[in-house]
């Protein structure tokens, strides 16, 4: 590649040649790959929203009754009555009970890692976290049909199909995305925290009660809500062990039912358009707010983090 | 000015910044009244320096007072930095080189950069050299082994790596690599050189081959050099410019600054006072 | 209570807490593998289902799970990889950015019967195709984009700077420095992340139930033409994966000997997904010592 000859304006000032529109494709390549994510997100938030008022607006549900009411029987032909109440408080009390389990059992295991055991507990949970993870949510309300709904039927009460079920099934499921975000929280504290409790003469116990947790509360809040995202939104393990009523449990051993396996359910048997098939769609609009409550208030919490 | 129609070696009747320069040599880079900011912060403060062709010229000064943001100003690397803005002129044969209208790309191939630590592609050293020639339109294996030679015997390793120029280039020392990067800048065949204390990164023994290589350089192209070691510059560089918290405090002719600098703090710069 | 007793309880407390998790999973992987593996048989792989009898195999729903896990990367892959790429090297700090940002966040925290329910508004009612791998795989992107997104983008963003600054000073374009330079250098761990989504992606159910459907039409293993109505290659298809023919098995409760159908494909799905997770450990790992060996 000889020097060219040309002289300098020539050869440095830009012109409309080809180099240029490699460039150019590239990036234009590249930014259309973001605007598809853009609009996936709206079509998505879109069409869901409208499809989930249908029943309100086309078919005439109020959305009072829709989201207070008890009863929920669609089909009857003098009455129909479209009280959504049971499966929203289903998922509501199966998602808190779950969390309620999840978050000392992920948080505990936390601590074991960065704290009781910081050389080796990482070697040991860690892999077992991320198998965890990997087993699919159909597996684990296989397992939960099979193994746990049969033992809580015989040496706890109940049919067995139950909200307890629906918990322990759903917290276990929801322990890996707990553990995992409450290790990095009590991982990133800094060190001077740790020797600054334990220059006082704190033991370890006080120092993780009194000085560790509250410092990483923001993010171990966090990974408790994660967890309770996902379980809000968990679908098929939670329909295979619950029972699914359409009507609020009165304890825990009571079958009940939740806005994902209501919709599980009845989705295939419905008509489309139907004003039961419609009301399923507002349940599923439900969904959709309830995962924006969860990143707002996840990113409220994020911002209050105190280090 | 319509340099079109001047032949290129026409020497340029040009205002002379530097005291000691009256000849009139060519200039290959003029640097007038250049600002640099990050963001508000204002890097390099309204230098003005001029570069003679085939000269060697250190810059010197203490850690961040600018030397290395004004040598990247002159191939436009500080364009990657977000915030970064120059103002002023840098005239590269006459062309203003931070104007917009400016094809950054092309002039990158004739203003060449060596980084302080040796980056080669992980690629193997044939790979190292080629691949930018390969961008710049030579396709031709004929045409490419001739210049992965040439540049790696202008480099002073063709000796070293011929028997394996397809391994990695990862598998070379640190000076070796560092000899490499400087072969693959040769081989875009620029004017201008930028070196960002290249050798500070290698053990004593690769920086004298380095420095040699330098100053054999010259006698091809224009060496603008970066270096913390006062040494490094009192040997091999015609002239060295004294850099302070941005501003060029004295620019002269290498044996004057080091023996009998006209500015205080460059003395007490050089004989170690601070630094 | 003596604060040294205390100490002792609560770390016995954890050590108690790091048993439960371990042995939860120990428990859980010993009864799927242990009930599930006697059930794997060639015959049980390679033998249509059943919907009423005994003795049923999951040939169809193993194919259509490998087909559609294939079809939705090679949609998210490119996809994922470019966003990825747009999101290191061209977006500027900014409302836009943060909003594809917020974006992908959106996406990535939608429940998968949500995506599914979007699934089957716009891949099988509005397009009119029905059930189909081709609006299974679509809805299956939504879920796996953001994931691909992130890995490319960490990816890039893990290449060392240098290696980028050394390819522009010789005046080489961004665009070529990205995909001379960059990309290559960010290939293995894409690659590690792409086979652990598969692996995420292979067990997926809920978002398949209303798009790719609960059905497979009779399909003829020989014919590999994608145009005609019963190849398997057909995208247009319905298709049943593995997994929801798992819950469709014990939701349907018909053939006898479900338990069994759905061990052994409860074993096979967690088989296939622990390879998919030690290839790409072994293939990271493998990658990563040939890089640094050769320093």
């Amino acid at each position: 590649m000889e020097k060219s000859s040309l002289p300098v304006r020539e050869r440095l000032i830009k012109s409309n040649k080809t180099r240029l529109n490699g460039e150019v494709r590239g990036r234009v390549l590249v930014t259309l790959c973001a605007i598809i994510m853009i609009s996936a997100t709206i079509a998505i938030t879109i069409f869901l929203s409208t499809k989930g008022l249908q029943s309100f607006i086309k078919n005439g549900v109020s959305p009072i009754e829709f989201l207070t009411s008890t009863n929920w029987n669609p089909t009857d032909p003098e009455s129909p009555m479209y009280g959504a109440l049971p499966f929203i408080f289903g998922s509501f009390a199966v998602t808190m009970l779950a969390a309620l389990v999840a978050a000392p059992l992920g948080i505990g295991g936390a601590i074991f890692m960065t704290e009781i055991a910081p050389s080796w507990g990482k070697k040991i949970l860690q892999p077992v976290i991320e198998l965890l993870v990997g087993i699919p949510s159909v597996v684990y309300g296989f397992i939960g049909l099979t193994v746990l709904v049969p033992f809580i039927r015989e040496h706890v009460g109940g049919l067995g199909f139950s909200l307890l079920s629906g918990t322990i099934v759903l917290a276990i499921m929801i322990l890996p995305t707990v553990t995992t975000i409450a290790t990095d929280a009590m991982a990133t504290l800094p060190k001077s925290l740790r020797e600054g409790s334990y220059a006082l003469g704190a033991t370890r116990w006080q120092t993780i009660r009194k000085v560790l947790v509250p410092a990483a509360l923001p993010s171990l809040l966090t990974a408790v809500v994660l967890g309770m995202a996902r379980a809000f939104g968990e679908a098929l393990a939670v329909q295979m062990v619950i029972g699914n009523t359409r009507i609020i449990p009165e304890s825990i051993l009571d079958p009940a039912g939740t806005l994902t396996t209501i919709i599980t359910l009845n989705m295939g048997h419905t008509t489309y358009g139907s004003i039961e098939n419609n009301t399923l769609w507002s349940m599923g609009l439900i969904l959709l707010i309830m995962s924006f409550a969860f990143i707002l208030l996840i990113r409220y919490l994020s911002s209050r983090r105190k280090i | 000015m319509n340099t079109s129609t001047l032949p290129r070696t026409a020497v340029l009747n040009r205002e002379q910044i530097s005291e000691t320069s009256v000849t009139n040599k060519e200039l290959i880079l003029q640097v007038k009244d250049l600002d640099i900011y990050y963001g508000e912060k204002r890097a390099v403060n309204t230098i003005s320096m001029d570069i003679e062709k085939n000269s060697i010229t250190a810059l010197i000064g203490p850690s961040g007072c600018g030397k290395s943001t004004f040598l990247r100003s002159i191939n436009r690397m500080n364009d990657l930095i977000p915030g970064a803005k120059a103002k002023g002129e840098i005239l590269y044969e006459g062309l203003n080189i931070l104007g917009d209208n400016i094809d950054v790309v092309a002039l990158r191939k004739e203003i060449g950069m060596v980084f302080q630590k040796p980056n080669p592609f992980p690629k193997s050293i044939y790979e190292n050299i080629a691949h930018a020639l390969k961008f710049s339109g030579v396709k031709k294996k004929s045409e490419l082994d001739v210049i992965v030679e040439e540049s790696l015997t202008k480099a002073a390793l063709w000796d070293e790596v011929k028997d394996r120029l397809h391994k990695s280039a990862l598998s070379l020392s640190g000076g070796q690599q560092q000899r490499l990067c400087i072969a693959r800048t040769i081989a875009m065949k620029p004017s201008l050189m930028l070196l960002d204390e290249p050798s500070s990164a290698l053990d004593p023994i690769s920086n004298a081959k380095v420095e040699e290589l330098i100053v054999e350089l010259k006698k091809e192209y224009s060496i603008l050099i970066v270096t913390h070691n006062m040494g490094q510059a009192s040997r091999i560089s015609d002239k060295t410019a004294f850099f302070l918290s941005g501003d060029l405090i004295e620019f002269d002719a290498t044996e004057k600054i080091f023996t009998n600098p006209s500015v205080k703090k460059t003395e007490e710069y050089i004989s170690g006072r601070f630094g | 209570m003596n604060s040294r007793v205390a100490d002792r309880i609560a770390t016995s407390v954890f050590v108690a807490i790091a048993i439960v998790i371990v042995s939860v999973l120990v428990g859980l992987f010993s009864y799927i593998l242990f009930n599930g593996v006697s059930h794997i048989s060639l015959d049980f792989l390679t033998n249509p289902s059943s919907n009423v009898r005994a003795g049923g195999g999951i040939r169809d729903q193993l194919f259509n799970s490998f087909y559609i896990l294939f079809i939705t990367m090679l949609i998210t892959v490119p996809l994922g990889v470019g966003g990825g790429i747009y999101m290191a090297e061209y977006a500027k700090p900014g409302r836009v950015t943060n909003t594809i940002r917020t974006c992908i966040e959106v996406l990535a925290s939608l429940p998968s019967i949500v995506i599914g329910m979007f699934g089957l508004l716009m891949f099988v009612n509005l397009t009119g195709w029905g059930y189909s791998i081709l609006g299974g795989a679509l809805a299956l992107t939504v879920f796996n984009l953001p994931v691909m997104v992130r890995v490319s983008e960490d990816a890039l963003r893990s290449v060392p700077r240098d290696q980028k600054e050394a390819s522009l000073a010789l005046g080489i374009t961004h665009w070529h420095t990205i995909k001379t330079i960059l990309l290559p250098t960010a290939f293995p761990s894409i690659l590690t992340g792409a086979i652990l989504a598969s692996g995420r992606v292979f067990g997926e159910a809920a978002a398949l139930l209303f798009t790719s459907g609960l059905s497979t039409p009779r399909l003829d293993y020989a014919n590999w033409n994608p145009f005609v109505e019963n190849s398997p290659l057909n995208i247009f298809r319905p298709a049943e994966t593995l997994a929801v023919h798992i819950w469709s098995v014990n939701t349907q409760g018909l053939i006898p000997d479900v338990e069994d159908i759905a061990n052994g494909a409860s074993a096979v799905l967690i088989l296939s997904v622990l390879i998919f997770n030690l290839g790409a450990r072994i293939i990271g790992s493998l990658i990563h010592r040939k890089l640094t060996a050769s320093k």
